[in-house]
């Protein structure tokens, strides 16, 4: 009644002040914290009946129902990994797009790291053997390449005289 | 009749690549002139082929042809007709079709441009392209045929997917394969070379345009992809970390690799061994990324043992292809002695740490792309990998190479003294730490987590492009004559580098501040609401409905207003496509320098009053990342358009030494 009332009244007033009075629409979700945080939460989650789209991305119905879902959990008071918990209470670690630290995951998360230090290694290696050695000369010409050079300069001495 | 002719082209074209991938190898291994000179010759026949295959398969999707299984499936009679072209590689056969008809058009390249190589070295590098269109073209053929018909015939067709319905669909796809396949070119150059025996600079400088040009395509064709997923998909996205997307992108990190490691064997005549590792690589995450986005394997991994037939030829061929040329590298590269010493601060140095990083960079999105995979397939379970592991682990691994990027554009070459370089890079390191921390303050953000990422992302930009100044009036310092003249002086391969660098320093731009200044509001609008994101609003008009070729929208109207004031009306749709009853939603964006302005339609909701669910996003800079792409791949060309490349080309064969051109002595 009151929204229908604040309508009646933005339209009247309409007519003579357009632009500072048109009313401004409903959030989905009033409070603007809470709004970044549903939104964060839901590009975390997977939609698990889409093709690898996140819970924000998707308009499929189980995507709108657990975005519904974060939503009202935000305005009761619960915690993000309090709503993350209860997601993979329910749907399992497939439902998180960050996977958890566990057994199965440590290669995962470490891997990284591990690559990282590998490369590293092996260039400490490359670069200590090629400093201790001195300028190499390319490889000595086969018989075949001095007779193609000696062909090419003779050719050369030719053309010349 | 014409599919016929197509499915018979394929087989010519199948016998023609296999004599190529047979002949000129021998050949060149024995010694024997005209089997080497085939390899020209059949490389041409099998693009003839491939165009007429390509034309045909084309034509059927033009006329209509439901006979063929392939147009039945992709095609229909109220897809417009640009479409319907595009619908020929929609599908996996016409993809595959493609990626082997941009394999035949590379090959046909190198053999039209490659008069001053000695022919032994054509014939090697076109001899193992031969041997990779065989192995595709079986593929096709044998799994994958384009042609099939069907019977009866249907009357109309299904349609091509509706996501598919957009001019992203005309030009990414054939960027993107330009650019995969086009790696096949440096990786036959590798293996040529290591069959050879021969691994010198001139190899380097041979192979090295083109990668650069493949390069150039695969930086486009994932720019198109980017810019195409952020205006089709209605939600301000620009990258996923999809395990598709990783898949282009996993070639263009080893091949930016490969582009640098080039230019130091080309120079200095080191880093061979590295550099052909490289160029295997790069090729074979392309030939992965076909596999992976092609078997079905990503979306189920029982969906690949369900019908394994497609999944296990290409895990075969990709065995024998990667495993063929790995074990080739092992067995010659020993041989390769290194030239070029040089000390631990220098030029190369720089190059090979960024070399290492862009391959664990590499290593770390096929682990996070591949790991899921592996876990199910070992029945561990099933978990997701990704956007916020993605940006955890590789942001880090980027920063790390960002600072190694300004230090080794100024670095000289052999050796680079600790204090002369200090001295060059104190100014903008000085500039980069004042700037990286007052920026964001002066925008007006105090959160020291906000602070701290803004501060990271405007750091590395400003870091590359202070150096990159350094760069520039460093060489400049020793010419004498005007600015302009002097600036002529340089060569374009630094331009080229120049402009590549600056270009992602324009993304790091753009990447921070979408990122940090993003809005996003999703609200319920009725006719004449208004929403104000950023410092603009949107005043919701109203919908109407609008008639499409093979679809009806609604179509909604909203005034962008700034300061009260009307900019522009935007029109986003909600499509419903008759064939697939999917509904698809085209937002529609106000685009600028500083920003975009996006907003599109979500549901409809039954309340009388004609209100919708409306997303609208303000994303400021978002322009500036495919400005960056741009810049990048212009600074391929320009490097592609270097002196240096023009001269050689120019020169008659005979005047580089070309063994064959002379009368050969006996061994």
């Amino acid at each position: 009644m009151k929204r229908l009332f604040l309508l009646f009244v933005a339209c009247g007033l309409s007519f003579w002040l357009p632009m500072a009075t048109a009313n401004e629409a409903l959030p989905t979700e009033n409070d603007p914290v809470a709004q970044k945080r549903a939104v964060e939460l839901a590009a975390k989650l997977r939609c698990l009946v889409c093709q690898n789209q996140s819970i924000a991305e998707s308009n499929a119905e189980l995507a709108v129902d657990l975005r519904r879902q974060v939503r009202e959990q935000i305005t009761a008071g619960k915690t993000d990994q309090e709503i993350i918990t209860f997601m993979t209470d329910r749907y399992g670690d497939f439902v998180l797009y960050q996977p958890p630290m566990k057994g199965t995951t440590v290669l995962l998360w470490l891997g990284p790291l591990i690559l990282l230090l590998l490369g590293l290694l092996g260039m400490y290696f490359f670069l200590r053997k090629q400093a201790g050695k001195g300028e190499e000369m390319p490889a000595p010409l086969t018989d075949a390449e001095r007779a193609r050079v000696a062909f090419l300069l003779k050719q050369r001495d030719d053309s010349k005289t | 009749m014409i599919p016929e002719i197509g499915q018979f082209a394929l087989i010519l074209a199948l016998i023609l690549a296999l004599v190529q991938g047979t002949l000129p190898l021998v050949g060149a291994a024995q010694g024997i002139p005209v089997w080497m000179f085939l390899s020209r010759r059949t490389a041409q026949g099998v693009f003839f082929f491939l165009i007429l295959a390509f034309g045909c398969l084309i034509y059927s999707f033009i006329v209509n042809d439901f006979s063929v299984l392939n147009v039945a499936s992709n095609s229909n009679t109220q897809l417009p007709l640009h479409y319907r072209i595009a619908a020929s590689w929609g599908s996996h056969e016409g993809s595959i079709l493609m990626w082997v008809f941009m394999l035949g058009l590379w090959s046909c390249a190198v053999s039209v441009f490659s008069r001053h190589l000695p022919e032994e070295v054509v014939a090697r590098v076109l001899g193992v392209m031969g041997l990779v269109t065989a192995g595709l073209l079986l593929f096709l053929l044998f799994t994958s045929n384009p042609f099939e018909r069907l019977f009866p015939v249907p009357t109309e067709g299904r349609d091509l997917n509706p996501l598919l319905q957009d001019p992203g669909m005309v030009l990414h796809p054939p960027m993107l394969y330009m650019g995969y396949v086009g790696f096949s070119v440096a990786f036959a150059f590798a293996v040529a070379a290591l069959l050879g025996g021969r691994l010198d600079a001139t190899w380097a400088r041979w192979s090295r345009p083109w990668t650069t040009v493949a390069w150039c395509f695969l930086t486009v064709g994932i720019m198109i992809g980017s810019w195409w997923a952020y205006y089709e998909l209605g939600w301000g996205g620009w990258w996923f970390w999809d395990p598709v997307e990783n898949a282009s992108l996993l070639p263009w990190l080893i091949g930016t690799a490969l582009i640098h490691s080039l230019a130091v064997t080309e120079k200095r005549g080191t880093f061979k061994i590295w550099t052909v590792l490289l160029a295997i690589c790069a090729f074979s995450l392309s030939l992965l990324g076909t596999f992976l986005v092609r078997s079905g394997v990503l979306t189920s991994v029982h969906a690949f043992t369900t019908d394994p037939r497609r999944g296990l030829f290409i895990l075969v061929f990709l065995g024998l292809v990667i495993g063929g040329s790995l074990a080739l590298f092992a067995f010659r590269a020993p041989r390769v002695g290194t030239q070029g010493k040089f000390e631990f601060i220098s030029r190369e140095t720089a190059l090979l740490c960024n070399n290492i990083l862009l391959a664990v960079a590499c290593g770390t999105v096929l682990l996070g792309t591949l790991y899921p995979l592996f876990l199910d397939a070992l029945n561990l379970g099933k978990i997701s990998v990704g956007p916020p592991y993605f940006e955890a682990v590789f942001v880090p691994i980027m920063a790390l190479l960002i600072v190694l990027m300004g230090i080794g554009a100024i670095a000289r070459w052999k050796e680079s003294p600790l204090a002369e370089l200090w001295e060059k890079l104190r100014a903008p390191l000085a500039v980069t730490v004042v700037c990286a921390v007052a920026l964001p303050l002066i925008l007006g953000r105090t959160h020291w987590q906000s602070v701290a990422l803004l501060a990271l992302g405007f750091g590395m930009a400003f870091w590359i492009i202070t150096t990159l100044i350094v760069s520039v009036t460093d060489r400049l310092r020793h010419l004498q004559g005007g600015l302009w003249y002097k600036l002529q002086r340089q060569p374009l391969s630094f331009w080229g580098m120049w402009f590549a660098h600056f270009g992602v320093a324009i993304f790091i731009i753009g990447v921070t501040v979408v990122k940090g200044f993003e809005a996003e509001r999703d609200v319920r609008m009725t006719p004449g609401d208004v929403i104000s994101v950023g410092d603009y609003a949107f005043r919701f008009v109203g919908i109407e409905d609008r008639q499409g070729p093979n679809y009806h929208a609604a179509r909604g109207t909203f005034e962008l207003l700034k300061d009260d004031k009307k900019v522009r009306n935007l029109y986003p749709e909600k499509r419903m496509y008759f064939a697939h009853g999917m509904p698809m939603t085209e937002a529609a964006i106000d685009s600028g320098f500083f920003g975009d302005r996006y907003v599109s339609l979500g549901e409809e909701i039954n309340d009388g009053k004609g209100s919708w669910s409306v997303r609208v996003y303000y994303k400021p800079f978002i322009t500036w990342l495919w400005g960056g792409c741009i810049l990048m791949t212009l600074g391929g060309v320009l490097a592609l358009s270097d002196r240096r490349y023009r001269v050689y080309a120019r020169k008659p064969a005979k005047e580089l030494l070309a063994g064959h051109t002379l009368p050969r002595p006996a061994h």
